[in-house]
Parts: structure tokens; sequence; C-alpha cells
């Protein structure tokens, strides 16, 4: 514990700022319903008020306001985007770490597999599968898990078998040590920085990719209340910005609230993986 | 030489090979629907007749090989059959918006490359200095922001705020280049911005890996002026990491253009293949995501032929 408050003393303000970020994102997304100062989905005023009090950003087409809106946002896009990336990391992280410790034709196959996953673009594949299965959130974060755990599988493979090379590791196999202990006594602990600098980079593409699929109108569906959706749903006022008095002004910004929502949470993710990427360094440009 | 046609050779193969799985992929699609897609399509009451003449039109009565073989055909020949939702030719339907998503991405490359390169060879010869600093801050916006805070940030500014673009990009097949071009800037200009910084920082780091080789400081020492050490010395090495750098951009382009299609009401590809996954128009979704994946692989493919090409080393076999 004392040494990782050492770590935090002595971390720069890009970090500080990146954890500020998130420890704000995560008490909205936590204590939503006893912040907001209305319910989520319900419609509680006239529609496309300004920014004045009671509705302090405003209300939407249907009247809902889009301050509470916004903070239950929090909690449904990045819940979903975290649901999602930790079930990447898992399915990615074991399988490569598997092939790796196996090696033979399970490394070979799934090897393949993915190049072959990786050769069609994210956001295609993504969109040939949704066409099948329909838009729903359980369909949304199976799609991009798995179509994710790709570049997890790669990481995890290709450190976990520069891991192997050690002697250590030999003398444990020669011990008689199991697979599972092997992974998980050995491979895991050495290999828990780089996956750690991983999970924020993969999280930052996994929300964005549902940020972008929820615009599109093809991912979390509504009334739930999410960033991207409302960013889609909000698109058309932007015309009507008009810069003569602020409180018309304030309808230009009205997709641009949740789209930078969207934007400060990655920048905070972001700014921590550099930081913990530069402490274990040499491993990213 | 025979080394290097080789691993080109090698190199096509696999692209080939992976190509031929992707359209297996696409194509098993419309196998995983559930149920019977006569039935799902036409409904529960349908008569048998109407079933069968359903059937006869999306050809499902031959065998899945039969049926893979001649889209594939028709794919390559630019048929890719009917529409599931309203009964039309596709090749009718993405014909042209599939010409304006490439003008869109065309466009984009022209303005991002040549900034993309020469910054980044700039930011590699001042490192440390402001402008590479501003260039890696930068870049940490490029990766943070959604494509479409770019595009309605600067709908903003320069649609709405000052007029000078206009926010729809409503091109149709009688436009004129002029005014085409007028017309897309705004979304020309949220692909830079997403592909830019990305470009100018891969640039710089593939120069700056060079710089630190002991023959650019040889030629250094040897008192020569350091913009020749850069155009002479280091340029023709650094070509083949850039060359690649601009095609793996240009893949990426392809993909994100989908989502400033749908910001900007654009015409294209990318809006018809949204449409079409809402509507689960399958075989639309199946020809447009062809086209993509297509596109992007050959793309990959280019990147690492010319890289090859590029490569002066492969040149003289030792």
């Amino acid at each position: 514990m004392n040494e990782i408050l050492y770590t935090l003393r002595g971390a720069p303000v890009s970090a500080w700022s990146g954890i500020a970020i998130i420890g704000l994102y995560a008490i909205l997304a936590i204590a939503a319903p006893l912040l907001a100062p209305y319910p989520e989905a319900a419609s509680v005023g006239a529609q496309y008020q300004p920014w004045a009090a009671p509705h302090y950003l405003g209300t939407d087409a249907l009247g809902r306001d889009v301050l509470s809106r916004l903070i239950y946002g929090a909690r449904n896009t990045v819940g979903i985007a975290l649901a999602t990336t930790a079930l990447a990391f898992l399915l990615g992280a074991t399988m490569g770490l598997l092939a790796a410790t196996l090696g033979g034709w399970f490394d070979a196959i799934s090897a393949r597999v993915v190049d072959v996953l990786m050769a069609i673009p994210a956001l295609i594949f993504a969109l040939l599968i949704l066409t099948i299965t329909g838009t729903s959130v359980l369909a949304l974060i199976f799609v991009i898990a798995i179509l994710d755990s790709t570049r997890v599988y790669r990481l995890s493979r290709a450190v976990a078998q520069g891991i192997l090379t050690m002697d250590y590791i030999e003398v444990a196999r020669m011990r008689g040590e199991g697979l599972w202990w092997l992974i998980r006594k050995e491979v895991l602990p050495n290999a828990a920085a780089p996956l750690i600098a991983e999970f924020g980079l993969r999280f930052c593409f996994v929300f964005l990719f549902i940020s972008a699929l929820s615009f599109l109108g093809l991912g979390i569906q509504p009334p739930t209340a999410d960033w991207g959706g409302m960013v889609r749903e909000s698109a058309k006022l932007i015309g009507f910005a008009d810069f003569s008095t602020w409180q018309t002004a304030t309808f230009g910004l009205a997709p641009l609230l949740p789209a930078g929502a969207i934007a400060l949470l990655t920048i905070g993710v972001n700014l921590i993986v550099d930081w913990v990427l530069h402490m274990s360094s040499g491993l990213k440009e | 030489m025979r080394t290097i046609l080789s691993i080109i050779l090698k190199r096509l193969l696999v692209g080939c090979m992976t190509l031929f799985v992707v359209t297996i992929i696409i194509f098993g699609a419309i196998e995983m629907l559930p149920g019977d897609i006569a039935t799902e399509v036409l409904g529960q009451a349908a008569t048998e007749e109407s079933l069968n003449a359903f059937r006869e039109k999306y050809d499902l009565n031959r065998s899945l090989p039969a049926r893979y073989l001649s889209w594939l055909g028709g794919a390559i020949t630019g048929d890719f059959g009917i529409s599931l939702a309203n009964q039309r030719p596709i090749s009718e339907l993405i014909g042209q918006r599939a010409a304006n998503t490439f003008f869109l991405a065309g466009y984009a490359a022209a303005i991002a490359v040549p900034i993309a390169v020469v910054s980044g060879m700039l930011a590699a010869l001042y490192n440390g200095s402001v402008f590479d600093r501003m260039l890696s801050s930068s870049t940490l916006a490029a990766i943070s922001f959604p494509e479409f805070f770019i595009a309605y940030i600067l709908i903003l500014i320069f649609s709405v705020a000052l007029g000078w673009f206009p926010s729809l990009a409503n091109v149709d097949p009688g436009t004129g280049l002029g005014e085409r071009l007028y017309l897309t800037f705004l979304p020309a200009m949220t692909l830079t911005l997403i592909v830019l910084a990305y470009m100018m920082r891969m640039t710089r780091a593939a120069i700056l890996n060079l710089l630190a080789l002991p023959y650019i400081e040889m030629a250094h020492l040897k008192g020569m002026k350091r913009w020749r050490v850069i155009a002479v010395h280091a340029l023709p090495n650094a070509l083949a990491p850039i060359i690649n750098v601009i095609a793996l951009n240009l893949a990426y382009l392809i993909v994100g253009v989908v989502l400033v299609e749908v910001v900007f009401v654009y015409p294209g590809l990318g809006q018809i293949l949204v449409d079409a996954v809402s509507n689960r128009d399958v075989t639309v979704v199946q020809a447009a995501c062809l086209i993509f994946a297509a596109t992007y692989i050959l793309l990959n493919l280019a990147a690492d032929i010319l890289s090859i090409i590029a490569n002066p080393r492969l040149l003289h076999p030792r």
C-alpha cells in the first residue's frame, strides 16, 4: 500500500489530471440516481428549453432533462464499455496465454483465426454481425468483446512468449508444475504491466466504438440515456444555434456536450496509460 | 532480385488467401440468419408459391457452394444480386455511392498525406521543440476524440457561426468537380484531422529511428549540411516506413468514412451500409462489407509490397 502511495506521489501532473477525470466519472456513474435532478427517461418539461433553471442544460426533443441524461449516460455508456472490455480481456488473455504456453496446433490454429478476424476492419465486421443478431445490448457486448479480444490475444501471446524463454520457467517446468500454475504464478505476474496499460487502451477503443455504433443508431437503444445516442438525437439542433444571445447559442452545443463527455473520459484514460507505459518503459513507443 | 520477387509473390499469395477467406465469411453471414430467409422476409402467412418464387429469385434452391461461386463471380463483375428490402439490383443502389465514398476518402488523403509527411519530418528534425510538443499533444486529442465530435465542432464553427461551408454535403451525379470539392470540404477536413496526427507521429518516429543510426552521425561528422543529410542519406531509408504509414492510414480512412458520411448526410457507401444494417437488408450489407473489406485488405497488401520494394537492403542480397 505504501509503495502505491509512493508511486502516486511521483506521478506527473498529466497522470493526476487523468486520475481526477476518471474519479469524477466514477462518482457520476455510481451516484447517478442521487446526483441527477430528474429521472433518466421521463419527460419533465417543455421540449427544447434553453439553458436556464430548473433545466441547467436545457431539455431535449421529448422534454427530458439533458443534465440528468448526461449523468445517467456515464453509468450506461461507461458501464457497458467496461463490461465489454473485461470480457474481451478474459477471452483474449486466456487464449493468448494458453496459446503461448501450450504451443503446437492450438497456437497455430488460434493465430490463423485471429489473423483472419483482424483482416476485416472491426467496424465493418461488427455491422455485418449486428445485421444477423439484431441490435441488443447483449449482442453488442459479445460482438465487440470477441472482435476486440483479437488484439488482447496478440499482445498477451507475444508478452508470454517472451517470458516463457526465461530460466525460471524452465525450472518450474522441470519441477513438474501444471499448466495453470505456470500461467498463474509465473507468467501472469510478469505480464501484468503491459496488460494493465493495454486494458486502458482497449477500454478507450471499446468506449469509442460503442459510442460510434450508438451514434449510428445501432448500439445502445433509446430510451436508455447514452452519450453516442444523445449526439445522434440532438444533432439537428446545431443548425438552430444563433449567436445573438448566449441562450440561443447553446443549441449549437447540444451535440457537443455528450460528444465532449466521451472525449474527456478517453483523454483521462490515455493520460494514465501514458504514465503506466512510461513507468514500465520500453514496451511501447 | 530473385529474393525480392519471391517475397512479393509470397505476400501476394497470403493477401489473396485472406481475401478469399473473408469472402467466405461475408457470404456465410446470410446463412447464419435464424430460420428460413424466405419465410423471414415474406412473413408466416406467405403461400407456398410466393415462397418458391422468392427462393427462385434469390437462387436459394441450389446448394451452398454453388451459390457461393455464383455470388463471388457476380461480385467480381460488379453484380451483387438483389436487395432484400426493396427488390432492386444492388449494383444500381451502390454504384454511384461507392464512387462518392472513394472520392471523399481520396480528397481527405490528398490533403492529409503531404501535410503529415512534411510536418512529421519537421518534428523529427526539431525534436523536442515547441512544434514537436504541440504535435504530441494533438496526437492525444486525435486518438481521444470521437469522429463525430470533431465533425460537429467543425460544423459549429465553419458552417453555423461563420457560414463558410454547408453542413450537409448534398452531392448528386451532376455536381461539377469544383462544386463537389466545396460541398465536401468539411467532411474531408474531419477525416483529415482524424488521420493527420497518427501519420505525423508515425513519420516522426520512423525518421527519428533513422537519425539515431551511426551512418547518419558519420555524415554529420563529415561536415555535411543538415538538409543534405536528411534528403540524401536519411530519406531513401525512411521511404519504406513512411509509405507503410500512408497506406495503413488510407485503409483507416476507408472505414472512418462511414461515420463522417452519416454526420454530413453524404450519399456514400457508409450511409447505405448503416441503413441496410438497421433494416437487416443482408444482401446489401454483404455487398457494402465486401467492398469495404476488400479495399482495406488491398491497401494493407499494397503497403506491405511497397515497403518491400522501397527497402534498399532487399535489392542487394548478400
